[in-house]
Parts: C-alpha cells; sequence; structure tokens
C-alpha cells in the first residue's frame, strides 16, 4: 500500500483501480502540490469566456426527448434555449380526420401519465359540445378515474425527480404504487397506459366485480407509503438543500407566465380548475388546495405531495358515494344499442351501423371545457361544423405552457439545479410536443 | 391500521378554499346550446372601445367575443389592467380555419379572470383575400405566457405575431419549408412525398442544429467551416 499522506488521498487510492509499475496502488494527488485541499489550488483565468452546454434531446434528466442549449459563465446559466418538437406527432392534424369517439385514443398518447384524466377531459368537453347531460354513477366514477390518474401522475414525478437529484429508494416506493393504481386500471379498461377508458356519454364499461374492494385497498395502504417518502425527504438534509430557493416564481410572474396546476400554486396562487371552474360536481368533495408560499422546487415538491393525499381523500369519498345505475346515458345519438339487440334487430343493427360508420354529429358550434390535470389545466377546445369530425380539435398543454417560462427559472442557478428545476415542472414531453 | 407513529413535518404552505363559503361555484348542468347569460366584461368592451368591438355571442355558456384584428393587443392590456376586468390568466392562444374556404381565419384567446372567475372567448377575423396580410398583434407585452403559444401558432397557421421577441418554428425545425401543417389546404401526409422528406432528412447539416446565435456563445464559433463563420457574420439566422 502507497504511503498515505491524508484522509483525501486515501479514499483517491482506494477508489483508483489502476496500480504502478511496482504493483502498488496509483495515488492521485488531489490539487496542487503543497497545498491541502483542491479549492486553493491555483485556477487558469478564465477571461469571462462562455460555456455552451448541450442537454438533450437524448438525457435521462430531461424527462423525454427535451433539448437545452445553455450558455454557461464558469458553472452559473447565462442563459437557456429550449428546444421543444422531437416527438411532435400532429396530433391536432389527426383529429381533424377523426371522428369524435376515435380521437379518445390519441388523447392517451399525449400526457401518458394521465391517460385516463385525458380520457375524462375529452369526453366532458364532447358532451358539451353535443349537450349531453352523464349519470351520477358515471360522474362519480369519472372522478375515481382522474384522480387515479392524478395519482399515478404524481407517483412518477416523485419517483423520477428523486432519480434526478439523487435519491433512489423513494424512486422504488412510488413506481411500486404506481404499478397499483395500473393494475387497477388494467382490470377496469384493459390497458396499463394507453387506457381510452372514456366514451361519449359514458365510460368504455362499468368496473369489474370486486374492482372496489381492491381500490378500497389501495386507498388504505397508499397513504403508509406517502408516509415514508415523507420521512424520508420532507427533512432530508440533500433533499432540501438541493430543492430550497431554487426556481422561484412569485405570484405575479406564475400567472403572468400562464404557469397552471401545482406550478402555480406552488407559487402561491390558489388557482384549481376543480375549485374555481367545477366540473364532475367537484364541488361536492371535501378537498383542500395545497399553495406554497416561496414558489420554489422545494415547496413544489410539497404542493405536489400535498395534492396526492387530497386525492386519496377524495377518492374515499368517491367509492362512499359511488351510486348504483347504468353508466352511459340513454341517448341514441351517441350510444350504442345492445349487443344481443344488434344481432337480433334490424332497427338496432342498423343504428349500430350508422353509429360506428358515419360517427356522432354534435351541433354547430364551440367549446373549451377545462379540467384540472396533474399537470395544470387541461382542456379540449372543440369547434365542430355540424359534420361527425371536429372542424378543429385543440389541446390546451399545461406543462407546454409551464416549460415555456424555464429559461426565467434556471437563469442564474448552477448548471447541476437545471436538473432540478426541470424536474419540478412536471413535463411529459408528449403532451409538449403532440 | 398502521404501527407508525409519524412526526409530521411542519407544512411550509398554508391551505386554503379558494373563494368563499357559499361563494362556491358549481358544476354547469343541462347547459343550453345559445342563449346562456353573456359575460359582462362584453358590454365593458363595448363602452371602453366602441366600434372595435364586433359581434358576440353565447354558445355552451361560452361568450365569444369578436374584436377588430389590429386592436387585440390594446382590448388584452386594457382587459388585464383595469380592475374591473382582472383577466390576468391567458389560457390559450390557436386559430380556427374552418372547411369553409369562404369563412376567415380565426385567431382565438382564451383568457380568464381568476378574480372575479370569469372566461372570454376573443376572437380575430383575418379574411382570406389573398391581400390582408396573416399578421395580428401579438399579447406577449401583456401576457409572458404567450411566448410559445403564439411560436406555435405561427408555426402552424403562419399568422405573424406583430411583436412578439422571438417568433420562430417551435414544434417543426426552422429548416421546415412545407408550410404550415395545420392549415386546411396542407395534406394529413405532408406536402413532400416520403422520399423527398428522408432525402430532406439525410442531406441536413448536423451543424445546423445549433442556431448560429447559439454558436456565437462560445469558441465552437472558431470551429465552425469557413462557409458557416461567413453566413453567421451576414447575420442569416438557421438552425432551429
Amino acid at each position: 500500500m502507497a504511503t498515505v499522506t491524508d484522509k483525501r488521498t486515501l479514499e483517491v487510492a482506494l477508489s483508483t483501480s489502476g496500480l504502478t509499475a511496482d504493483g502498488k496502488p496509483q495515488r492521485i494527488p488531489l490539487g496542487a502540490e503543497g497545498l491541502t485541499t483542491p479549492s486553493q489550488a491555483m485556477e487558469p483565468e478564465l477571461e469571462g469566456e462562455h460555456m455552451l452546454i448541450n442537454i438533450g434531446p437524448q438525457h435521462p434528466a430531461t424527462h423525454g426527448v427535451l433539448r437545452l442549449v445553455l450558455e454557461l459563465d464558469g458553472e452559473t446559466v447565462v442563459r437557456c434555449i429550449p428546444h421543444v418538437g422531437y416527438l411532435h406527432c400532429g396530433f391536432e392534424k389527426i383529429g381533424e380526420y377523426r371522428q369524435y369517439n376515435q380521437i379518445i385514443p390519441w388523447t392517451d398518447r399525449e400526457d401518458y401519465l394521465n391517460s385516463m384524466g385525458n380520457n375524462v377531459a375529452f369526453a366532458l368537453g364532447a358532451e358539451r359540445l353535443f349537450g349531453i347531460e352523464i349519470t351520477e354513477r358515471c360522474t362519480v366514477l369519472r372522478v375515481i378515474a382522474a384522480e387515479l390518474s392524478r395519482i399515478i401522475s404524481h407517483l412518477v414525478w416523485l419517483g423520477t425527480t428523486c432519480i434526478d437529484i439523487g435519491a433512489f429508494t423513494p424512486f422504488l416506493w412510488s413506481f411500486q404504487e404506481r404499478e397499483n393504481v395500473y393494475h387497477l386500471l388494467e382490470r377496469w379498461t384493459g390497458a396499463r397506459l394507453t387506457t381510452s377508458g372514456t366514451r361519449i356519454g359514458g365510460m368504455i364499461a362499468d368496473v369489474p366485480d370486486g374492482w372496489t374492494d381492491q381500490l378500497r385497498h389501495f386507498i388504505d395502504t397508499f397513504p403508509k407509503t406517502l408516509d415514508e417518502c415523507q420521512r424520508m425527504l420532507n427533512k432530508n438534509a440533500i433533499w432540501v438543500g438541493r430543492t430550497v430557493g431554487l426556481g422561484v416564481m412569485s405570484p405575479d410572474e406564475a400567472l403572468n407566465y400562464g404557469l397552471s396546476g401545482p406550478m402555480l400554486r406552488a407559487s402561491g396562487v390558489a388557482y384549481d380548475v376543480r375549485k374555481d371552474f367545477p366540473y364532475l360536481d367537484y364541488e361536492t368533495y371535501d378537498f383542500d388546495v395545497p399553495v406554497g408560499t416561496n414558489g420554489d422546487v422545494y415547496d413544489r415538491f410539497l404542493v405536489r405531495q400535498e395534492e396526492l393525499r387530497q386525492s386519496v381523500r377524495i377518492l374515499d369519498q368517491a367509492l362512499k358515494r359511488l351510486p348504483d345505475g347504468p353508466v352511459n346515458v340513454d341517448d341514441p345519438r351517441v350510444i350504442l344499442p345492445a349487443k344481443h339487440k344488434a344481432t337480433s334487430e334490424m332497427e338496432s343493427m342498423i343504428h349500430h351501423f350508422k353509429l360506428v360508420m358515419e360517427g356522432p354529429r354534435p351541433p354547430i358550434g364551440e367549446t373549451y371545457v377545462p379540467i384540472e390535470s396533474p399537470k395544470g389545466e387541461k382542456g379540449y377546445y372543440f369547434v365542430s361544423d355540424g359534420t361527425a369530425k371536429p372542424a378543429r380539435w385543440r389541446i390546451r398543454p399545461p406543462s407546454f405552457v409551464n416549460l415555456s417560462a424555464i429559461p426565467k427559472m434556471v437563469e442564474g442557478h448552477l448548471l447541476s439545479d437545471v436538473i432540478a428545476i426541470n424536474a419540478s415542472i412536471d413535463i411529459v414531453m408528449g403532451e409538449i410536443d403532440r | 391500521m398502521s404501527d407508525l407513529q409519524l412526526s409530521y413535518a411542519e407544512p411550509a404552505f398554508e391551505i386554503v378554499h379558494p373563494g368563499q363559503p357559499g361563494d362556491v361555484p358549481a358544476t354547469p348542468k343541462n347547459v343550453p346550446h345559445k342563449g346562456g347569460a353573456m359575460n359582462p366584461s362584453v358590454d365593458a368592451l363595448r363602452a371602453q372601445f366602441g366600434a372595435a368591438i364586433g359581434r358576440a355571442d353565447v354558445t355552451w355558456n361560452e361568450t365569444t367575443v369578436y374584436v377588430e384584428r389590429l386592436k387585440v393587443a390594446e382590448v388584452c392590456a386594457w382587459l388585464q389592467s383595469d380592475s374591473t376586468q382582472s383577466y390576468e390568466y391567458l389560457s390559450d392562444v390557436t386559430a380556427v380555419e374552418h372547411r369553409d374556404a369562404m369563412r376567415p381565419l380565426e385567431v382565438v384567446w382564451h383568457v380568464r379572470s381568476l378574480k372575479f372567475r370569469r372566461f372570454l372567448r376573443i376572437k380575430a377575423e383575418i379574411p382570406k383575400d389573398g391581400k390582408t396580410p396573416l399578421e395580428v398583434p401579438s399579447v406577449w407585452p401583456v401576457w409572458k405566457g404567450a411566448d410559445w403559444l403564439e411560436r406555435e401558432c405561427y408555426d402552424m397557421f403562419g399568422i405573424r405575431f406583430v411583436g412578439h421577441p422571438d417568433l420562430r418554428r417551435i414544434l417543426m425545425w426552422e429548416q421546415y419549408r412545407e408550410g404550415f401543417p395545420l392549415r386546411k389546404d396542407f395534406p394529413m401526409r405532408g406536402r413532400f412525398s416520403r422520399s423527398e422528406q428522408l432525402t430532406q432528412a439525410l442531406a441536413a447539416n448536423p451543424e445546423a442544429r445549433y442556431s448560429m446565435e447559439e454558436l456565437s456563445i462560445a469558441d465552437a464559433f472558431e470551429d465552425l467551416p469557413s462557409e458557416m463563420r461567413k453566413r453567421l457574420t451576414d447575420g442569416e439566422k438557421t438552425g432551429e
């Protein structure tokens, strides 16, 4: 073993696999000769020269195909130029060539962490356009679907952000719980991510037998995981040190930049679509809206953490009140006849054929019904010209608008903090690029 | 029951119910197709701007007001700053092209007043007569959130937002030459054939992934081929 002069050299010696010519571990001195710590070494003068750093589009910490071009002064970000569009698929264009029910699978694929929530948002908008009032059971089922999606999305956010900042364990815990929600969705709709769970006027199916018991079990066990994550992170010196005071947005700035969802609420603006412009009878549920005070990454974490608890509260109330009755409305304009009728009665068969081949036709008009998605205000803007396909189908993408504030948030921070700030926005590139 | 006894961290946030109890809005039911209550901001707009405000209608309880094309930024600035209106939130900027080729192109702004819980759809019409430029004023000075929304609208429809600080393509790449995808005369498969699209993609210059502005950041500029350096010096803007 080489002579060990101080502790720092020892650590390097132990961690270095290379050996010297005489078979001894190679010593790599840190810092210049005669100095005790590397920070006391003389750095060559950089003469204020700036550096160009490219992050992405293929980078694990950008949560998708986001590309950031950064101008650095030393380690400080001077300018950030984001590039999006690598996942652009033209969903809005495709929607103009599809019947209303045929668009629902596309809504799964934009914000793929919130697919049930998107299905609900689409169905709500389309039903407003058709002038349909859904049944009570359907309303409650959709609340359950939307809140389960919120839990999935926030859990993925929590897990991936922990990975970005360097905590591995909460990632495993949150992804395990997420898997439990996916089991629920899979039993209900047949798919984990691409659920396509709603139809205009109802749902793809009623929940299967025993499903509510499984959901009840999830509601009972999930808060324990939340408590564990809370104990792990909330007072963790590394976590707090990596998140507090980063990417601060004041309430006025956050509003002016069009932020929504947890991003806006962490800045102290209590705008929640469920409370301010309610849908699905959210005003009858008892839940709170967490609001931050500092608008930094830590507050966004706290807000999302509390939203998970509030989602559990809403799920609990929804399960208690879930009424019996039909899921689909009794409206022949949009709902297919029963299968046994379609195969035995001529009129029902024609009805089925016309609905599938021609599609339901809404009256001329336009509407925009937003919902509170995990990312923020999410809504679909429909323009109907009376035909079976929308003249315009517009996705209002919350994480697109939230991401547009990233230059404002990262400039002046360190390069390593860019990762934390980017993670705190909770972007899904499928929704940003559409 | 959990056997864990947890000590909760002090919450760094306050939990509030927005609005007063009893003032909580309700889920709209049985929304009429036409003829709901009109947003009172329309009358206020008429009083303030007179002839610049066109017709207004209520469809599915949402008020749409047509504003003269060149007055939009002025109207929006007033809506945002006036304390009786307080439209502090810009929800969306987009455009609508109807299948009927005679109908004008419509630019749509969805604005929201969180204070009064109002929603207003502002529209400006651009006639497709070939003479009127596809231009509207940018609302970026009013709401910074309009930045990317206007860029996307320009990218997809070719509508220029006058006054936007950095109006360039956002979802499509800067060298995209096939036109504006959400226009009705744009075929769903694109204008160019697949082989033409592939040829162009293969011929693309990897250096063009950076804009000239970005390359000017560091000494990356010095490493460029002389031809690109010349283009940069001439002020040409390429790249994404």
